[in-house]
């Protein structure tokens, strides 16, 4: 909410500056968002009289002008606005005038006539965004006074973002009490006078749904002139509460609702049959809304209605048909009073955030109606003249909200606050904030809270008004001394940070990308599963949660390379999405790598990644928990992977937990990625739950190892040859590993070469030579006959 | 005698001439050797009279010493000469880069959680975390902000469907915490939020940590006590830290927390937008029907809690200055943290 200044202080005299005004409200809760000056810094403008206007001997555009200030010295200006004409009152800024951005006025020709200064628009003076024509000022405005005084435009005009708790707040007369309040004084708002009827005329109101309205203040007023002009001062008001002026009668009705919080309406009467009836729109019905749009009503909306149907949405927007226009002469008045709970949600609904419904959902002064009905009287009748029918309130009491009943504990407010507050302060801030503290006793205060306080209904309100004023900063700081049990987690699980460093330090980046992704690539990805839709995305590469986390960090990868990266390795963890009767989440870590093995430098291999980069990751991974044994993977095909490329894995169960692999080139292609990338993808939970080490004895008797080299087809896997070793190996095989891999072309067509290496142990005792080599006699007997194999010499 | 004498001489120049260790081996076994020449005149001891061998074999004993002390230390010094030789040659450029030596690094929002998480752990608070396709009751019922509650505006909220949606704050947990746990709580939810808005200052997702203390005789003075040496510990620094009051629908009394901006140290600067205050969190006492909500007795437990944007304060702790980065994964992003 945008206020000025100098309105506030006609309210309420405060003895400080701005500087201090703002501090203080921010400091009590009614945060200040933006200061600025009513009117951009300009000097040597005047009021001023057009004479005459005659039309330019050289331009058809421009007219020469005689105007008079103070005296009737006529100062000669060309100008080019089109609502310059003898009798107007304009802004005029002097030779020797400063402009707001700096601009000098002085003499000057156009078109070879003489032209002493300059005509302004409002937008020129920075007072309106209005460039069409001059500033118009009415016609009592006193030629020669400074504009400046005039408008009195030396003030400030201050924001305040109020939290949705502080509706009251929403007008002068609700920010002059609260400054009251901060500052210990008192404060008036000027107004208060009736406006006797003159005429018996009255327009009848019936409440069908008193629970959403249950009172109603309206007005007859005829025979107005709606073209007399708004005056300056109200017009100035409303622009620095951040309003337009309309005409009169609307520029009124939003006076009234910035000064006193009550967002009224004015209805051309004319246009009016029958009656007003508050009531809830009917299936089917249509509104046609000031400004043209039409919207469809649905029948939790609360409409303004007459016989021929909607007129307005309640508290909301007025309709197109019954506003008032310029040929408006009779108009009927509301000021009422709507149920915050039928007002919230239905601006929103049909996107009309409007001054009213911010006010009206978030809670008027129920008591305001008829207080603003007479407020607006008074200023519409001096403006735009008229008589004035009677003011007719229509209500249901027992619909009317009830001011809340609520009892503070003495105990309760010095143990939230872990202070004791003299019972006089307390009882002083109650009242000034308007409460009224109907009783005292031992235990506590017994407090009725005012009608405007829609946010007061607990003690912990209460407790909270009180330590606000007080000073949040003034209370006292302490530390929590609560016991707790100490716990660890447990061993068994490893910890997502330690996965998380293993990845930092096999030179992965840790990358974050955004849950929800492009639904097209991630059905390229995980083609058998649907995902789960936002209804409202952001956009369309946003619109579905993500089923893998493979998607986003290929977008990233290719974000990379599209930046001269070529080399790069990124993870990820993070929940998945899984569409279903009950949406499962699932924490994953995934990565992807592409480029070169290692980063430039004179000493690093600069070959590109492959598939073994990856897995090696992998199974460091799996190692950290300990689980490595009882994960397995199996050659098998994964849509995001190449073919013959690809692990999936599984656990012990032999539940599939993820899979590893080259990303398939399909896919490469339709992200335009031009090297081969390697990727992973693992169910966390799988893998950090893993066994407590547990010792086993290390033998003092040496093992024996034998190296073997045996040929077998290209088709054959090292998982087949490492089963048939297993199972044909004695137990004391302790270690089998691979130390060389050929194919090339020394060897026969579709053979390669697989070198092993054969460990033997055992606990008990030293291993006979011969023992060893009939066990490796076993194996290769074993592979030939199994695997077709070869051994080499 | 003076072919012993002629012997160590001539024995003397060959060991100091010799170049290599062979040489040297071979002037010894030339010498000193079983057949060596000074080894000879040892054996021609015999032809001496009786009384005069002592005196002779003595002579030729020491000679020999003097010769095999020589040898030795021409040895020594062709050695060190050989391993200094080695050493030149195995001179290498020292200022070369290692090998292999780049290691990744953590994205500086997980950085910026595990600090904020440590500081609560080491103060005795649990982890939680929770699913981030929530249930509305959850993120909002439970938590005192019933259908059209004006409050709803301040979360541009992501639907699943009418009654899911994205969390728009990791508060659900401590619904979660409190439904499943009886007090004394304490604990705090990190995690992904979303909320339906995206320009330069919002993208679409983001970080919280949102923590939770319940226990009886909880006040607003251990909230305070808490955050002001959290920020304070977070920003390694005796920062201005502020209690401002707010509005929320689940806490009451709350309040916004501001730090004064450490760019302009209060003057105002363009970071804090004029002010001299930085908001970094949002706390209060927890409202009495969130309690309700969960089943908590309110007479007996009060709490409060507290919740922080993870991605401002990592903005502010390594002066990144646009939001985005943190999403884009630009690899010369990420390795600067």
């Amino acid at each position: 909410m945008k206020f000025s200044e100098a309105w506030l202080r006609e309210c309420v005299t405060l003895e400080t500056d701005t500087e201090e005004l703002i501090a203080r409200m921010t400091m009590a809760g009614l945060e200040v968002d933006g200061v600025e000056a009513a009117a951009p810094d300009f000097s040597g403008v005047v009021v001023a009289e057009i004479k005459s206007a005659e039309a330019h001997p050289e331009a058809d555009k421009l007219k020469v002008c005689q105007v008079s200030t103070e005296n009737d010295v006529l100062i000669q200006v060309v100008c080019g606005a089109p609502n310059a004409r003898p009798g107007l009152k304009v802004a005029f800024a002097r030779v020797g005038a400063k402009l707001p951005g700096g601009t000098d006025i002085g003499e000057a020709e156009l078109r070879g006539v003489a032209s002493f200064g300059m005509l302004c628009s409002g937008a020129e003076l920075g007072l309106s965004t209005d460039d069409s024509g001059l500033l118009e000022l009415p016609a009592d405005a006193t030629s020669g006074v400074s504009l400046r005084d005039y408008l009195a435009l030396n003030d400030t005009i201050i924001e305040v973002d109020l939290t949705p708790n502080r509706g009251d707040c929403l007008s002068m007369v609700g920010l002059a009490r609260e400054a009251a309040v901060l500052y210990e004084t008192t404060y008036s708002i000027v107004g208060n006078s009736l406006t006797p009827p003159s005429i018996e005329a009255t327009f009848p109101v019936t409440l069908s749904s008193p629970e959403a309205c249950p009172r109603y203040a309206g007005r007859v007023i005829k025979g107005i002139d709606i073209n007399q002009p708004s005056p300056s001062w109200l017009k100035e008001k409303l622009r620095r509460g951040g309003i337009r002026s309309i005409d009169a009668v609307v520029d009124v009705t939003n006076y009234v609702m910035l000064e006193l919080g009550q967002p009224m309406h004015a209805f051309d009467l004319d246009k009016l049959q029958g009656g007003i009836d508050v009531r809830f729109a009917k299936q089917g019905e249509t509104l046609t809304l000031i400004g043209g749009a039409d919207i469809e009503l649905d029948i939790e909306s609360l409409l303004i209605t007459d016989q021929s149907g909607p007129l307005a949405l309640a508290g909301i927007m007025g309709g197109a048909s019954s506003g008032v226009s310029t040929n408006t002469v009779n108009i009927f008045l509301e000021s009422a009073h709507f149920n915050p709970l039928n007002i919230a949600g239905k601006a929103r609904k049909y996107a009309l955030h409007t001054d009213s419904s911010h006010r009206f959902e978030r809670g008027v002064d129920p008591e305001l109606p008829l207080r603003a009905l007479e407020r607006a009287s008074e200023l519409l009748t001096a403006i735009v003249g008229g008589q004035a029918g009677p003011p007719i309130t229509t209500e249901e009491p027992s619909a009317m909200p009830g001011r809340a009943h609520i009892f503070l504990r003495k105990a309760r407010l010095s143990q939230q606050l872990r202070l004791s507050l003299d019972e006089g302060y307390v009882i002083n801030i109650l009242t000034r904030l308007g409460l009224d503290v109907e009783q005292t006793t031992e235990e506590g205060w017994q407090c009725l809270a005012p009608s405007w306080r829609f946010d007061l209904a607990i003690e912990a309100d209460l407790i909270e008004e009180i330590a606000r004023i007080y000073g949040y900063d003034n209370l006292p700081v302490a530390i929590p001394n609560i016991s707790l049990k100490t716990t660890l987690d447990k061993e068994t699980v490893t910890p997502l940070a330690r996965m998380k460093q293993l990845m930092t330090a096999r030179d992965y980046f840790e990358a974050i990308t955004y849950s929800f992704v492009d639904e097209e690539l991630q059905q390229l990805v995980i083609p058998d599963q649907p995902g789960v839709a936002v209804k409202n995305p952001i956009s369309a590469d946003m619109s579905v949660m993500r089923t893998s986390l493979i998607t986003g960090l290929l977008l990233a990868l290719k974000h990379n390379i599209n930046r001269q990266q070529s080399r790069i390795r990124l993870f990820e963890t993070g929940q998945r999405f899984i569409a279903g009767d009950a949406v499962i989440h699932q924490e994953v870590i995934a990565g992807v790598i592409t480029g070169d093995r290692s980063s430039e430098g004179w000493a690093n291999q600069n070959q590109a990644v492959d598939f073994y980069d990856i897995k090696g990751d992998v199974e460091a991974l799996l190692s950290l928990s300990g689980i490595a044994q009882g994960v397995t993977f199996e050659v098998g095909e994964h849509p995001a992977l190449q073919a013959g490329q690809s692990l999936i894995a599984f656990n012990n169960k032999y539940k599939s937990i993820g899979y590893i692999g080259k990303l398939h080139p399909n896919i490469g292609r339709f992200l335009d990625l031009n090297q081969s990338v390697y990727l992973f993808e693992l169910d966390l939970q799988a893998i950090t739950t893993g066994t407590l080490p547990a010792f086993w004895e290390i033998t003092r008797f040496p093992s024996a190892k034998r190296d073997i080299a045996v040929l077998v087809d290209q088709k054959v896997s090292f998982s087949e040859l490492r089963q048939v070793i297993e199972s044909s190996a004695p137990e004391h095989l302790t270690d089998l590993k691979v130390f060389d891999v050929y194919e090339g072309k020394h060897l026969e067509n579709n053979r390669k070469s697989i070198a092993l290496s054969l460990t033997f142990q055992l606990n008990s005792r030293t291993l006979a030579d011969d023992e060893v080599n009939s066990a490796v006699d076993k194996v290769v007997a074993a592979l030939e006959e199994q695997c077709s194999a070869q051994l080499r010499g | 005698m003076n072919e012993l004498e002629d012997l160590s001489e001539a024995a003397s120049q060959a060991i100091s001439n010799a170049e290599s260790l062979a040489v040297l081996d071979e002037i010894r076994v030339e010498f000193l050797g079983k057949k060596g020449k000074v080894t000879g005149l040892l054996k021609g001891l015999g032809k001496l009279p009786n009384e005069e061998r002592p005196k002779a074999g003595a002579v030729i004993n020491e000679a020999k010493e003097k010769l095999q002390a020589l040898i030795n230390e021409r040895k020594l010094s062709l050695e060190n000469a050989a391993l200094a030789a080695r050493m030149a040659e195995e001179r290498i450029d020292v200022t070369l880069p290692g090998r292999n030596s780049s290691v990744g690094g953590l994205h500086p929002i997980t950085r910026t959680m595990q600090r904020i998480e440590d500081f609560f752990i080491r103060a005795g608070y649990e982890v939680a975390t929770g699913p981030e396709i929530e249930d509305d009751y959850h993120n909002f019922e439970a938590l005192n902000i019933p259908a059209h509650h004006p409050a709803r505006a301040m979360h541009d909220t992501f639907y699943i469907d009418e009654k899911t949606v994205l969390r728009t704050h990791t508060s659900p947990v401590q619904i979660r915490t409190m439904e499943e746990q009886e007090p004394p709580i304490r604990v705090i939810c990190p995690g992904r939020v979303y909320r339906c808005d995206s320009d330069l200052t919002h993208t679409p997702m983001f970080h919280q940590v949102e923590g939770l203390v319940i226990d009886k005789d909880i006040s607003f003075a251990d909230l305070k006590g808490t955050m002001d040496q959290f920020l304070k510990a977070f920003f390694e620094a005796d920062l201005p830290v502020r209690f401002r009051p707010s509005y929320f629908p689940f806490t009451e009394p709350s309040a916004e927390i501001d730090i004064q901006c450490a760019k302009c140290a209060g003057e105002g600067c363009r970071i804090c937008s004029r002010t001299g205050w930085l908001e970094v969190a949002g706390c209060g006492m927890v409202h009495p029907n969130v309690f309700e909500s969960c089943g908590v007795d309110t007479e007996q437990y009060t709490g409060f809690a507290f919740g922080m944007g993870v991605e401002r304060l990592a903005m502010l702790r390594y002066g990144v200055t646009d939001l985005r980065m943190f999403f884009e994964n630009d690899v010369r992003f990420l390795e600067q943290f």
